[in-house]
């Protein structure tokens, strides 16, 4: 579905992704993991067009997205939940998600979306009035990922889904993603939180320093060396 | 597709009360005749001021609602009016072609500067810098060309014979034409805005006014929006100043163009309420009398005779405080402020 080659990127100064190729394949869970500064984000950012890929290539279902700006990119299904959510504070839960469905295709299919998010997550519909800059971390992020899901996606981009929240709310996050996935998204979910990540996802991509260092399935993660050694801690 | 606003816009009077008002505006000048018949010419021409004023500020509260805070609309009120009026000067072109020209212009104007300003991310202060210097470069470059702008003196349109021309677009001397010009255009301004609040492109300034990069995620277009929000801002005021120079019959660096029209528009927008349908026209309505009030006030005092031409700057010197002291303690403005104090005591009523 989405495949990167070659990719270089960076900020001003400072290249953060070094020739990086992966793909994720139809309804698989990829997840991306590595420390801090890692350039997990940066990636995440290149694909959905928020930074300009410096060299490589990058196509979804066979189509370039090299160049293109992020709202071609979102039509062509991939969705973005960024880094510590990015709701807009002072709209209503209920707004954001029509923000969610702003292209045309979703805006033509809103009710149905709409529908459809808050059966998903019944929560939301009993928030959709409140100002979601008010709603706790955790609601943040399920309004995030329904904000996301309005635009009907294929690909799902979450970006460290888990950050900032207090212990139990992770795995309530984590069971979001479960979910999500269950409905038949493909997702690409960049984590810190290894452990967790790889129980949700099938395959996985550990990056250093804007490198691949390691992939494999998620298992062959979980007991490979350099993510024991790096990661959990053991 | 159903409609689910994002957030309700407030202050839209209800139809009843804008029909009545709409009846109440077209009989004005009937009423000053009967009510005020020695001083029709002063309180008509004071209306019409408002007016045009309340249009241009409106034009202004277009992207300023959105936290794109311009201080280049002196340019672009300046640019209509000059282009309008020197057309006309010196190669006779009628002002029915001259302004569709100066508001060509003038947005491209805007968009030249907004454009690498949008595209590069540069917001808040900075852009309200780089549209400062688009107003000074417009300021220079008419006091520069005095042969034909008449530099910091400023110049008139020459007036075709017969007083009220409809070809050389000259109404000034019928002061109740004058008024129903103003009013239309005021009513054109309001049209614009309602359109504008009930557009995508609404949802989407407001998205990408509370965080770009997630409205860039969720697939807005950010720079397209700002631009097009810009160049509708910028249009609109540079009509509004083209039928000013026609009215006042005079254009000068001071009055049309500059960073103190920009100033002034930016603070009685403000003061009115920034993200109201008639917050510009309060706002407009509020600064218009203070300073003629100020004026008047000032100069039948006899302050004059003791402090000299010193006194002349005075009532400009009370008014700048009156409107800083407003824009600190009413952020909102005077109407968001009022609204939403009655919006307050409804819901808490039971």
């Amino acid at each position: 579905m989405l495949e990167l080659s070659g990719i270089s990127a960076g900020y001003a100064g400072a290249q953060t992704l070094f020739d990086l190729s992966m793909r994720v394949e139809a309804g698989e869970a990829v997840a991306v993991i590595g420390a801090n500064g890692a350039g997990k984000t940066t990636l995440l950012r290149v694909i959905s067009g928020m930074l300009p890929a410096r060299s490589g290539s990058m196509t979804m279902d066979g189509v370039s997205l090299r160049d293109s700006p992020p709202h071609r990119i979102v039509e062509t299904g991939i969705a973005h939940v960024p880094e510590s959510r990015r709701l807009f504070p002072r709209l209503s839960v209920e707004s954001n998600l029509k923000m969610g469905a702003f292209i045309p295709a979703a805006r033509a299919r809103f009710r149905e979306r709409l529908d459809y998010v808050y059966g998903l997550f019944p929560r939301l519909k009993e928030r959709r009035s409140q100002l979601a800059g008010t709603m706790s971390g955790g609601e943040q992020q399920m309004c995030a990922i329904g904000r996301a899901l309005m635009s009907g996606p294929k690909l799902v981009l979450l970006d460290e889904p888990s950050m900032g929240l207090a212990p139990v709310v992770v795995q309530q996050v984590f069971d979001l993603v479960r979910r999500i996935r269950q409905e038949g998204y493909t997702v690409l979910i960049v984590e810190q939180n290894v452990r967790q990540v790889l129980k949700v996802a099938d395959r996985g991509y550990l990056i250093e320093v804007g490198r691949i260092r390691a992939g494999g399935t998620a298992a062959e993660l979980l007991a490979s060396d350099a993510v024991r050694d790096a990661y959990m801690g053991i | 597709m159903s409609r689910v606003a994002l957030r309700p816009t407030r202050g839209i009077p209800p139809l009843a009360w804008s029909a009545l008002g709409a009846a109440a505006l077209l009989a004005v000048p009937i009423l000053i005749r009967y009510g005020a018949p020695g001083s029709e010419r002063y309180y008509l021409h004071i209306l019409i001021q408002i007016l045009i004023w309340s249009f241009i500020y409106t034009g202004w509260s277009l992207m300023g609602r959105f936290g794109l805070t311009s201080l280049g609309h002196g340019a672009f009120t300046g640019i209509g009016a000059y282009t309008t009026v020197l057309l006309w000067n010196v190669a006779g072109l009628s002002p029915w072609l001259g302004i569709p020209v100066g508001i060509g212009l003038a947005t491209a104007a805007a968009l030249l500067v907004a454009y690498p300003c949008f595209s590069l991310r540069i917001t808040g202060h900075y852009f309200a810098l780089m549209t400062l210097a688009l107003t000074e470069f417009v300021r220079l470059c008419i006091v520069g060309w005095r042969d034909y702008t008449g530099g910091s003196l400023g110049t008139q349109p020459q007036r075709a014979p017969g007083g009220v021309s409809i070809t050389a677009l000259q109404f000034e001397p019928d002061r109740v034409l004058s008024y129903y010009i103003a009013l239309a255009l005021w009513a054109l301004g309001l049209w614009m805005w309602l359109r504008v609040d009930r557009s995508m492109d609404r949802y989407a300034l407001d998205a990408a006014s509370q965080d770009e990069e997630a409205a860039a995620s969720v697939g807005v277009d950010v720079t397209r929006e700002k631009l097009k929000i810009t160049g509708l801002s910028a249009a609109m005021c540079a009509l509004g100043g083209a039928v000013y120079g026609q009215y006042q019959m005079y254009i000068g660096p001071d009055t049309i163009a500059g960073l103190g029209v920009s100033l002034n528009i930016v603070f009685g927008t403000i003061a009115g309420g920034l993200s109201v349908l008639l917050g510009p026209t309060v706002g407009a309505v509020f600064t218009q009398l203070l300073s003629e009030v100020l004026r008047v006030a000032v100069q039948g005092s006899g302050l004059t005779a003791q402090l000299g031409s010193a006194a002349l700057a005075l009532d400009t010197a009370i008014y700048g405080a009156l409107l800083i002291f407003f824009i600190i303690y009413m952020p909102k403005g005077i109407l968001g402020t009022i609204l939403e104090a009655r919006r307050r005591r409804r819901a808490g009523a039971p």
